[in-house]
């Protein structure tokens, strides 16, 4: 079977949820991967949605993150402060999911403005939503996004959820729990941060994808492994799935 | 029928003023909807509309010029994309100039929480290193008096009137919602007047798993609007109408058909 760019992507990303991990969900591709890695290797994965939804199980993808398939599949259904104060806040969801506007070389998220004046931005986005505190206090977070030099920013334009601030130590010093962006998964490849300087460092491509691909994709210098791996390529069951999810057609 | 339960137009007229800060809650699930385009047929201006998640209802509340600031966490067509009025009023000043004071949703849930308890501020871990704190004067460090952490304090939010839809009432007015029920609570219990839309009045509220009952005298106004969160649903009334929502993009988009979708709301 052949695939998408963003097939492999989407792949990529459910693969990278185990077990029974508890898992914070934006809607879009998080939602698409986190459902598809708890219809194929993680039946046991916690669905939880900053609608109030805990332990989701839809049936079909849910088309936003109030969609009442959540509410009605959910082990339990709590207040969004509840959602946020008692659930978010103390540390006890593993994974957070998110998507970016833009995102810089230590992982910051922007999805504010576009442009250097916030009052008078070139692009009005839609703004923080449960970001800010998603990338705070997840054990650790995930970013799913298409890679793009309009994507992938020198310094992004409206820091709204931290990466990894200027780089080391920067999550310690603002008082920030979580360990912050561990992979950044695109169409191209996945992004890790360096263990010494945090710099988002070019670690896997998909099946068919150069390096330089990659580098030209990115609005920085960016940083090839010594090593680089190349992600396994989607297997029939996980297309499948991920098909019947979406409701795509088998790509021609 | 408790004079508690008035008609719609009434409603509005009696509790949403020029200038007032109103706020129409609702987390995707019971947007009160129809009360947002009572408040546009009855031309409020000067609005300062706080929601968490202005979708649909405050674009077309803006669009109709009825909003001088936006007090928000995130503001856009839920799995569609943006708001285009939304985002005409911050960009061009169309068809007003559009104040914003923007938060992030642990910020916005708990300066419900402080309104809805009597406390002049909230305090969480949140903001920590975004850019917000530098644009937004309602977002401050507090330092733990107990522990020297450094927190954040978000001031408590007090709505004027606070809106929201919700399954059903009773004839006394108290009022029964359930599913997903966002800050509904918080918000009718921060604000100085409320008012709840509901589908359906009923003789007596049957026990739901997971519902919420606010007793009538916590809530201004009913009124009785069935189908009044459309596009949104009323879990066990209705569902979500995801065509309007893709619908809504072309409307919004352009100013002509924008204003032609408005004149048909004020007809």
């Amino acid at each position: 079977m052949s695939w998408t760019a963003d097939e492999m992507m989407t792949v990529a990303a459910a693969r990278a949820l185990r077990g029974d991990t508890r898992c914070f969900v934006g809607i879009g591709l998080p939602s698409t991967a986190a459902n598809l890695a708890r219809r194929t290797h993680a039946p046991d994965l916690v669905l939880v949605y900053e609608s109030g939804t805990i332990g989701a199980k839809p049936d079909r993808l849910p088309l936003s993150i109030g969609d009442g398939v959540l509410a009605a599949t959910a082990d339990a259904v709590v207040g969004v402060p509840e959602m946020f104060n008692y659930w978010l806040q103390p540390g006890r969801i593993g994974v957070g999911f998110l998507g970016a506007a833009q995102i810089d070389r230590h992982g910051n998220i922007n999805t504010t403005v576009i442009g250097p004046d916030y009052a008078d931005p070139r692009v009005r986005l839609p703004g923080a939503g449960g970001a800010p505190e998603i990338a705070a206090s997840c054990g650790e977070v995930i970013v799913i996004v298409r890679q793009s030099t309009r994507t992938f920013v020198d310094r992004v334009d409206f820091v709204t959820s931290v990466g990894h601030g200027d780089g080391p130590g920067d999550r310690a010093r603002l008082g920030l729990r979580g360990r912050g962006p561990v992979l950044v998964i695109t169409d191209l490849g996945v992004l890790e941060p360096d263990p010494d300087d945090r710099e988002l460092t070019l670690t896997r491509l998909h099946p068919g994808v150069t390096a330089e691909q990659a580098v030209a994709a990115t609005g920085w210098k960016l940083r090839v492994a010594d090593t680089v791996t190349t992600t396994e390529a989607p297997s029939e069951p996980e297309l499948t799935a991920l098909r019947a999810l979406t409701g795509a057609k088998e790509h021609p | 029928m408790s004079g508690r339960i008035v008609p719609l137009a009434d409603a509005v007229a009696e509790l949403v003023h020029d200038g007032d800060t109103v706020a129409l809650e609702g987390f995707t699930h019971l947007i009160p909807v129809a009360a947002g385009h009572e408040i546009i047929r009855q031309g409020r201006r000067g609005l300062t509309l706080v929601r968490m998640t202005p979708d649909i209802v405050y674009d077309q509340l803006i669009g109709a010029g009825c909003a001088a600031k936006l007090v928000f966490s995130w503001a856009g067509n839920p799995g569609v994309g943006s708001l285009h009025r939304f985002r005409d009023a911050v960009q061009h000043a169309w068809p007003a100039p559009l104040e914003i004071e923007e938060h992030s949703h642990a910020g916005m849930a708990n300066r419900y929480v402080a309104g809805a308890s009597g406390l002049p501020f909230a305090v969480l871990r949140g903001y920590l290193g975004t850019d917000l704190p530098a644009h937004t004067a309602t977002i401050a460090p507090i330092t733990c008096p107990f522990t020297g952490e450094t927190l954040t304090a978000v001031p408590a939010l007090n709505p004027d009137v606070g809106i929201v839809h919700a399954q059903r009432a009773d004839r006394a007015g108290n009022v029964q919602f359930w599913g997903i029920t966002g800050v509904h609570k918080e918000v009718v219990l921060a604000s100085a007047r409320s008012l709840v839309t509901v589908e359906e009045v009923v003789d007596e509220l049957t026990p739901v798993p997971g519902a919420v009952v606010l007793p009538g005298w916590a809530v201004t106004r009913v009124a009785h609007v069935p189908g009044g969160a459309h596009p949104s649903y009323a879990m066990g009334y209705s569902d979500r109408d995801n065509d309007y929502y893709q619908a809504w993009d072309a409307i919004s988009r352009d100013r002509g058909a924008f204003t032609e979708w408005l004149a048909g709301v004020t007809a």
